[in-house]
């Protein structure tokens, strides 16, 4: 039997009832009274010089309320990472020229939706054209338009990782690939588009409510634009629609809702078309990829070189930290003597890119773990044989950069062979790909220079047993008001219906960095469990006083029952010991307060997840069209905390994962995305989802709570590399580009037939 | 545009609404009427985050005219419970946990009732089929089918309303 009385058991999500049943209310369904409804005008022009705005006809017509422009606002540069000026890059109004076509150029506030977008044509902007460049090996030549003063070759941020002696390292390889990638972008789609209500009123105090990541984010990065005191401004985001990496950033919807509201003194909501939010926000880094590896004939891997060239965009949105892991996660999960990484981000005159589930990883595996599998088949070696003996252990160090405690990634391995083992032979034109990964649980970083604790949480226990728990992190559908709620109940020795999570609030909530890097479970996890143990510790306090034990008994409180360890028979209710403790606080309620900042656990994270996964692919020679049939994926997350959370969590990466691998494709024209709506952009559906079970790894990580680490956003990594070497296996034919579309196949069998003739 | 009368029932409640003819049904559900549990995601009807039901008949409520619901029952999200006992489907899903961010839940809702009305019976390749004009971002599909598979099975039955 589990230890657990409430962790890994199935419990309905804490905020279930309320999406099940429609109660749930997003920042699409918020509705204050006098609110104006905001439109954006965007640019049309990939680069332009803003030379004039006249907006005095829209100002005309009825219901039109009123009009910013970039001059309406302070021009600040702002930008995620505030530590660095250089990387605050984007005025969302900007003063005086536009860098993407969709930027936003002025903002309407109307009585309505539709007088505020018959408002925009009335607009008349005037702009000095601009050459402009949108490919990143274009932009870096040197005689590429400057985007952003001062950049060289445009090139916005470099990152190197080395350690080992990388000459030296390849000097003992026997055999070295080397292979060139092209890895595409990915819009967020989140079912929600980004959405915001700002209200400004006369007291100087803003509220906001706004569909993100990471609530705390919102209300440092606007006091910084909008020149408020952090705590003037209150960010609420109560049920979120979706985010997956990109909204925690400001957007323009919470920008211009902002300032239209400062100057009107009405609240103002913004919502974003579909269109919009695919060509005016930002999406998943493209990148290509120069890849050399060197190995001996017997497997063991050596030295590993890669230059990544990544397409910024026109901001730098979260994309440096992207820069970073993906340069970090293309090492992972093996051992290298020596690894040289040099990434370049180059400024282009398309969408910004950003972070998104898996964080640069997704790309960074799609080229290692299909080269891996090609030089592999070159040296005749068996590809999980291959992985496994250079694969990370628990205990190794990655040179400079994170220490392993937990890792599981062995008997992954083991599942996946067996699973594979069962298969046997496969129809024509079918085959299994597999890929590793890894993934960390929540970054290190703090770029953003906040002075509070990464994670924070506070408790408060009522003279009934209920208990409050206030969280900074956000729930955006990934289960983590459950997740924290199952870690409170646990600690406290309550059930999960005993407590409320109350999160998305800055007014209520003490600061925490929000929903992304995969950090709440192990982050806020820990947090929530300090500030139980911490209120455990008052009541037990008053339990000992009373009990009359020896001092050498343990008492607890487990399923809301008080008892000495040695007996758990003889106790008494837990609600019964919350009214002793407040009568003995001389009335005051119970508090607990916990907090987590991670120390001394190298550049990137506290702990790491690991996976191995199998993907069955069948592929339509004729056609190119490939049917997802069957999938493994083993996974090592630690101990996991909320059984179907974590399910859900595998299941939804996984459609994602493999949206990226084989779907979703934003092909550029011009700077212009050519398929900004849900027709022509195409995303897993139903029929296309296959079976995906998880085999869970059974591992504790000294470092999370109850032995968690991370699961959900890791899962997005492996799946577009599995795929591609399914399709290696099937058709003998690489597949250096993702998504991998139907043409490349039908091609590439082309290209390989007529050599085969020559 | 002159606006018209429209009379239409919406959850059991009849109302009388006056509105331009180039209403969507979406729009005098959720902004004339209030209820909000029906949710937009798309503007080329591609997404099924806002499929009602119509006379029992699965529709996604952006891609029809409110005039067009002249005289027909409407039943939302909110339209499923009776009395605060949550219909099958809505069990099933929190058993199942077939939601995660609840943006798409309503729409998921209303296909799998409507499907499940029209296919008491249906195999996990005939769900699959039902459901496939509903966008779902975040869970893969897989725990919704579960959940619609129970139903089938029968796990909900003594609970039916």
């Amino acid at each position: 039997m589990s230890q657990y009385s409430v962790i890994n058991t199935r419990v309905h999500n804490v905020d279930g009832i309320a999406k099940v049943t429609g109660r749930a209310t997003y920042t699409f369904d918020v509705k204050l009274p006098g609110m104006l409804f905001g439109k954006i005008l965007r640019s049309p022009h990939p680069h332009a010089k803003i030379l004039n705005i006249d907006y005095s006809k829209a100002l005309e017509l009825p219901g039109v309320i009123g009009v910013v422009t970039g001059k309406d606002t302070l021009g600040v540069k702002q930008g995620i990472w505030r530590r660095y000026q250089d990387l605050c890059d984007e005025q969302i109004l900007p003063v005086d020229k536009v860098r993407y076509i969709g930027e936003p150029v002025a903002a309407v506030a109307a009585l309505t939706e539709e007088i505020a977008e018959q408002a925009l044509d009335l607009i008349d902007v005037q702009y000095g054209l601009l050459p402009a460049v949108y490919d990143p090996m274009d932009a870096i030549k040197k005689e590429a338009p400057e985007i952003h003063q001062g950049f060289e070759r445009n090139i916005n941020v470099t990152r190197h990782i080395e350690w080992g002696d990388v000459e030296e390292a390849f000097g003992e390889a026997e055999y070295i690939r080397e292979d060139w990638f092209k890895c595409g972008g990915q819009a967020h789609m989140c079912m929600e588009t980004r959405a915001a209500v700002s209200s400004y009123t006369p007291d100087g105090k803003l509220t906001v409510y706004h569909s993100t990541q990471a609530p705390y984010y919102m209300q440092g990065l606007l006091a910084g634009v909008l020149g408020l005191k952090e705590g003037n401004i209150r960010v609420i985001s109560h049920y979120v629609g979706g985010g997956f990496g990109g909204k925690f950033e400001l957007d323009g919807a919470i920008f211009c809702s902002a300032v239209l509201s400062m100057k009107l003194f009405r609240p103002v909501k913004i919502v974003f078309t579909r269109e919009e939010d695919f060509i005016a926000t930002k999406r998943r880094t493209p990148m290509f990829y120069y890849v050399r590896t060197g190995v001996k004939k017997d497997g063991t891997f050596c030295a590993r070189e890669a230059k990544v060239f990544t397409n910024g965009g026109a901001y730098t949105g979260m994309g440096a930290t992207a820069l970073y892991l993906t340069g970090f996660f293309h090492s992972f999960p093996y051992r290298w003597k020596g690894y040289r990484y040099d990434g370049y981000r180059v400024y282009t005159n398309t969408l910004p890119s950003t972070s998104m589930r898996g964080f640069g990883a997704p790309q960074a595996m799609f080229c290692s773990e299909q080269q891996i599998e090609w030089i592999a088949a070159d040296l005749g070696l068996d590809s999980i044989e291959i992985r496994r003996k250079n694969a990370h252990y628990p205990g190794y160090e990655v040179p400079g950069q994170a220490t392993i405690a937990s890792c599981g990634i062995n008997q992954c391995f083991d599942t996946i062979k067996d699973w594979t083992k069962k298969k046997g032979k496969l129809p024509e034109n079918r085959a299994i790909g597999f890929s590793a990964a890894g993934f960390m649980s929540g970054g290190i970083f703090n770029w953003f220079d906040t002075p509070y604790s990464f994670s924070s949480a506070v408790i408060t226990i009522n003279y009934d047993g209920t208990v409050e728990l206030y969280v900074g992190a956000q729930d955006i559908g990934q289960g983590s008001n459950t997740t924290l709620a199952i870690i409170c109940a646990e600690t406290l020795g309550v059930k999960v219906e005993d407590i409320k999570v109350h999160s998305g609030d800055t007014e209520h909530c003490p600061a925490d960095l929000g929903a992304w890097g995969s950090r709440q479970t192990l982050m806020a996890g820990n947090a929530v469990k300090m500030a139980a143990e911490d209120a455990k510790k008052q009541l037990l306090e008053v339990a000992y006083a009373q009990s009359g034990f020896n001092i050498v008994y343990d008492l607890d409180i487990k399923n809301r029952w008080v008892h000495a360890i040695a007996r758990p028979e003889r106790g008494y209710d837990y609600a019964e010991l919350v009214k002793k403790a407040i009568r003995g606080k001389d009335g005051q309620r119970i508090v607990g307060r916990g907090y987590y900042t991670p120390h001394r656990k190298g550049m990137i994270s506290p702990a790491y997840s690991y996976m191995v996964q199998a993907v069955e692919v069948d592929i339509d020679k004729e056609t190119g069209k490939i049917k997802l049939v069957d999938s493994l994926t083993a996974h090592d997350c630690g101990q996991p905390i909320n059984r179907l959370g974590l399910i859900g969590q595998l299941e939804g990466a996984f459609s994602m994962a493999a949206g990226y691998g084989y779907l979703e494709y934003m092909p550029y024209e011009d700077g212009k995305l050519m398929n900004p709506n849900l027709v022509d952009y195409k995303v897993i559906r139903a029929t296309e989802m296959p079976d995906v079970p998880v085999a869970e790894i059974d591992t504790y990580e000294p470092e999370g709570p109850y032995g968690a680490k991370e699961a959900g956003e890791g899962l997005t990594n492996p799946t577009a590399a599995a795929i591609g070497n399914a399709i290696f296996h099937a058709l003998c034919v690489q597949m250096k580009e993702c998504p991998i579309r139907p043409e490349m196949i039908v091609n590439a069998l082309k290209e390989k037939e007529e050599k085969e003739r020559k | 545009m002159e606006k018209q009368l429209l009379k239409l029932t919406v959850n059991g409640q009849e109302y009388e609404l006056y509105v331009t003819p180039k209403t969507l049904l979406v729009e005098v559900i959720r902004d004339h009427i209030g209820l909000t549990g029906t949710k937009r995601g798309c503007e080329t009807v591609s997404c099924g985050v806002c499929t009602v039901m119509i006379d029992g008949m699965a529709v996604k409520s952006c891609s029809i005219l409110a005039v067009q619901a002249e005289g027909r029952h409407v039943t939302t999200v909110e339209g499923l419970e009776k009395n605060g006992k949550l219909a099958p489907i809505q069990k099933a899903f929190l058993d199942h946990g077939s939601y995660q961010c609840g943006f798409c839940t309503a729409g998921m809702l209303m296909s799998c009732e409507a499907f499940l009305d029209e296919n008491p019976t249906a195999t996990e390749e005939e769900i699959r089929e039902g459901i496939e004009g509903n966008i779902c971002r975040c869970t893969g599909y897989n725990s919704i089918v579960r959940a619609v598979e129970a139903v089938v099975k029968g796990d909900y039955r003594e609970e039916e309303i």
